[in-house]
């Protein structure tokens, strides 16, 4: 028996056998983990708005994302990017896109709400995504001091403690996040856009991504208790403003002084 | 009117206090000597007091401080008035900090009166120094006040760091983590440094207790002491002056401190005060409610040190990250260690400045009249280069802003930096010494020929020339005044041999003066006066003509 087992072991083959059971194990179980984000299939959708999705797609956006939406060179694929990529980028100006470069800026938004949701809708036929976010989790009634701390935690790092914005590498850069949409700010996290990571619904909760937005609209709705916030850009703003602005006016002031007595 | 009436009018209550005082403690005698202390009048003289009256600002609202700040890292469930922080848990030193700002009535005008004047104190003791090298007022004697004022310059920034890191918030504790890895980078010591100062790993829960204790007694009593030698060495050598007629070596021309200047600086403190406070009341200064309670794991982005760190953090980010050497097993982190000595050699060149300029110069004589930075071309261009070095590695501390702001890639910016850190101070050394130069020769054109005035005149034998108007007294004084210095010889010792330290600062002095402007002398003035397109011939040329 123990002659068997050890016999079974050695034979080239388990090693594979076990690889593959690891992998799947593990694999499967990611799989499932990551599952838990919210997809939408295209029943959501009625052939209709499909359809004239298409054609506003095929107008507007297969030049670079190909007439199939497989993607191209110059643009990735759309498929099973979900409903909430196209309402985020397009619905942020961000799409379509002009000109290369590190990253898309924000900008005008092209589109309007109808068409932006029609095209969404094709792209959601295509293969499941995340889809567009529930309207209660985009109400700011949540924690804000657990939103804070997850903001801390999670995004701080890139976008500031008060979502002021920051640099990432090669010209790359977070933007700022005041007088966001909820709506844009969950799905950013839902789709993790350009150089953002993913934060899915295993990672924070949806009751989690709220309680984010609360804390965000709680900054834009409460100015700073001090005054003037010179940009919430921190200690290089306040140092410009006291050498620009506090000495300045000391300095005009001695001048000032300096010339009454000549 | 009798006369005991009169005698009994005279002087009344504060005569009779000031005779209580000076029979016991001889205040007349005090007052007299100090009171007729004369002091100068210029805007650039102001700098100094601004500096000084931001520290009583820092004393004062520092005090109110201390009412209601807990330097304690035990943690709290805090639960005031800020509502993105409720039910947050945090150390009693950041829930005290955010009941100053938001519960006791003026705390946060007073926490940012402090910041604020903390960073004017700095900012305005560093204008100062700046205005003392480009002038020379630290030549003989001063050169000791020099040093106490360098002194007042880095306890300055001693005092500012320890305070930065009080409220415990994120920001403050990402600053600390940073100077605990600086710390930890020093070979051999480093590490049990850093274990004795945090009381262990970091972040412990002593660090802030430590730093309050420096903060409000040792580096405060420190800059009190400084400050008390600073002044009691500007009475001793009395104040410098710019030149003028009548200004000289010997004497001082201004106002006396009673009643004159006692008048003009407290009127003055109160501006700066006014100044201080519109600010503080108007401008929003370190949220520290904004960055939330200090957690080793985030780092929000744009975490930088108020501006007088700045240059340091300049300095870290601009080291290349792959420096690090590897010997006997142990790792040397280079790109922490050649920041820590680059910096520290900046600082130590600072503060020997005066020294070393006295021995280029070799002069022994004492020096009240200020010199114009055009006049001393080889100075004001190293002082550009330092200020160019400083000013790189202050902008150096935030690349990341100057990246998003003008839409560039962080690393070009880094690279960039990198670069200007090495060819600027060269580039601002050459191009201001020879501006200087340029500055010079055409005040030497003015002082020989006037001001040309554009206005053109014909002479009666046919003779055009241009009007030329002669300079006044002041102006004169301002462009002649000055002193010549030429390059020293290689001269040999008492034994006949030449020193290396001889050649080394015949060499030094040759950068130094062999190109120079010499001050216009009397001779020339006469002669450049007495010649034929001076104003003064061109007014008389007519008559001369007529009579001939």
């Amino acid at each position: 028996m123990r002659k068997r087992l050890n016999l079974s072991r050695r034979k080239p083959l388990a090693a594979t056998l076990v690889i593959a059971a690891g992998l799947l194990f593990s694999g499967g179980g990611y799989a499932v983990a990551t599952n838990v984000v919210a997809t939408t299939a295209a029943t959501e959708y009625t052939a209709e708005q499909i359809s004239e999705g298409r054609k506003l797609f095929l107008a507007n956006c297969a030049s670079c994302h190909g007439l199939n939406a497989e993607g191209t060179a110059a643009g990735p694929s759309m498929i099973g990017v979900g409903a909430a990529s196209v309402d985020f980028q397009v619905g942020t100006g961000r799409m379509p896109g002009q000109g290369s470069g590190p990253q898309l800026p924000k900008k005008n938004v092209q589109f309007t709400d109808d068409q932006i949701l029609l095209m969404a809708a094709y792209v959601a036929s295509l293969a499941p995504g995340p889809a567009i976010p529930d309207a209660k989790y985009l109400e700011a009634t949540g924690d804000a001091s657990h939103g804070g701390e997850l903001f801390r935690i999670n995004c701080a790092m890139c976008h500031n403690a008060v979502g002021a914005g920051g640099a990432l590498t090669e010209g790359k850069y977070a933007p700022m996040l005041n007088d966001i949409e909820a709506k844009h700010v969950y799905e950013a996290m839902v789709i993790g856009p350009q150089n953002m990571p993913v934060f899915n619904d295993s990672n924070i909760t949806p009751e989690d991504k709220q309680d984010i937005i609360t804390y965000l609209a709680y900054i834009d709705e409460n100015p700073s208790a001090g005054g003037f916030e010179l940009g919430s850009l921190g200690p290089v703003a306040e140092g410009l403003f006291i050498w620009i602005f506090g000495l300045g006016l000391i300095i005009a002031i001695t001048v000032w002084l300096g010339a009454k007595s000549n | 009117m009798s006369t005991t009436v009169n005698e009994k009018k005279q002087g009344g209550a504060l005569a009779a206090t000031a005779n209580y005082l000076d029979e016991r403690v001889g205040v007349g005698g005090i007052l007299k000597s100090f009171g007729r202390k004369v002091f100068p009048d210029h805007w650039s003289f102001m700098l100094g007091e601004v500096a000084l009256y931001s520290f009583v600002i820092l004393l004062i609202s520092g005090t109110f401080l201390t009412f209601f700040y807990q330097p304690a890292m035990t943690e709290v469930i805090y639960d005031g008035a800020y509502v993105p922080l409720k039910g947050t848990q945090m150390s009693i030193a950041y829930a005290s900090s955010l009941d100053i700002s938001f519960e006791i009535r003026g705390g946060m005008l007073m926490r940012q009166a402090h910041h604020w004047s903390a960073l004017l104190f700095v900012a305005a003791a560093g204008l100062h120094m700046l205005r003392v090298f480009f002038t020379g007022a630290f030549r003989k004697p001063r050169e000791i006040n020099w040093l106490v004022g360098f002194m007042l310059f880095v306890l300055g920034m001693a005092a500012g760091f320890t305070g930065y890191s009080l409220p415990d918030d994120l920001l403050s504790g990402n600053g600390l983590r940073i100077i605990d890895g600086m710390i930890k980078g020093i070979p051999v010591i480093g590490t049990s440094i850093s274990s004795g100062l945090f009381g262990g790993e970091f972040p412990g829960t002593e660090i802030v207790a430590r730093l309050y204790g420096l903060h409000i007694l040792l580096v405060p009593a420190l800059i009190l002491i400084f400050i008390a030698i600073h002044l009691f060495m500007v009475v001793i050598h009395k104040h410098t002056h710019y030149s003028g007629p009548g200004r000289t070596d010997e004497n001082v021309v201004g106002y006396p401190l009673m009643p004159v200047y006692v008048a003009k600086a407290g009127g003055f403190f109160f501006i700066v005060f006014g100044v201080v406070m519109l600010i503080s009341a108007t401008f929003t200064v370190n949220p520290i409610w904004n960055y939330g309670p200090y957690d080793p794991s985030p780092v929000s982005a744009g975490t930088q040190p108020d501006w007088y760190i700045g240059w340091l953090d300049g300095a870290l980010r601009l080291a290349p990250s792959n420096w690090d050497i590897m010997l006997f097993g142990f790792t040397y982190p280079m790109g922490v260690l050649v920041p820590l000595v680059v910096s520290l050699v900046f600082l130590g060149l600072v503060a020997a400045y005066p020294f070393a300029e006295a021995w280029v110069t070799g002069d022994k004589r004492e020096h009240h009249v200020l010199d114009r930075p055009r006049n001393a071309p080889t100075r004001t261009g190293i002082g550009a280069a330092g200020v160019t070095f400083y000013g790189v590695l202050w902008a150096a501390a935030s690349t990341d802003l100057i990246a998003t702001f003008f839409q560039m890639s962080l690393n070009h910016v880094l690279t960039f930096m990198q670069v200007l850190l090495i060819v600027g101070p060269f580039a601002a050394y050459i191009i201001t010494k020879r501006t200087c130069l340029s500055l010079q020769r055409k005040d030497r054109e003015i002082v020989l020929h006037g001001r040309e005035t554009g206005r053109i005149v014909r002479l009666p034998h046919g003779e055009y020339i241009e009007v030329h108007e002669p300079l006044d007294k002041f102006e004169m004084y301002k462009l002649v005044d000055f002193k010549d210095y030429r390059p020293t010889a290689v001269v040999p010792n008492k034994k006949g041999k030449i020193t290396v330290g001889s050649r080394l600062r015949a060499a030094v002095s040759r950068l130094y003066f062999e190109d120079r402007i010499t001050p216009v002398t009397q001779t020339e003035l006469n002669e450049a006066q007495s010649h034929d397109h001076s104003p003064a011939v061109a007014a008389t040329a007519p008559q001369d003509q007529l009579t001939k």
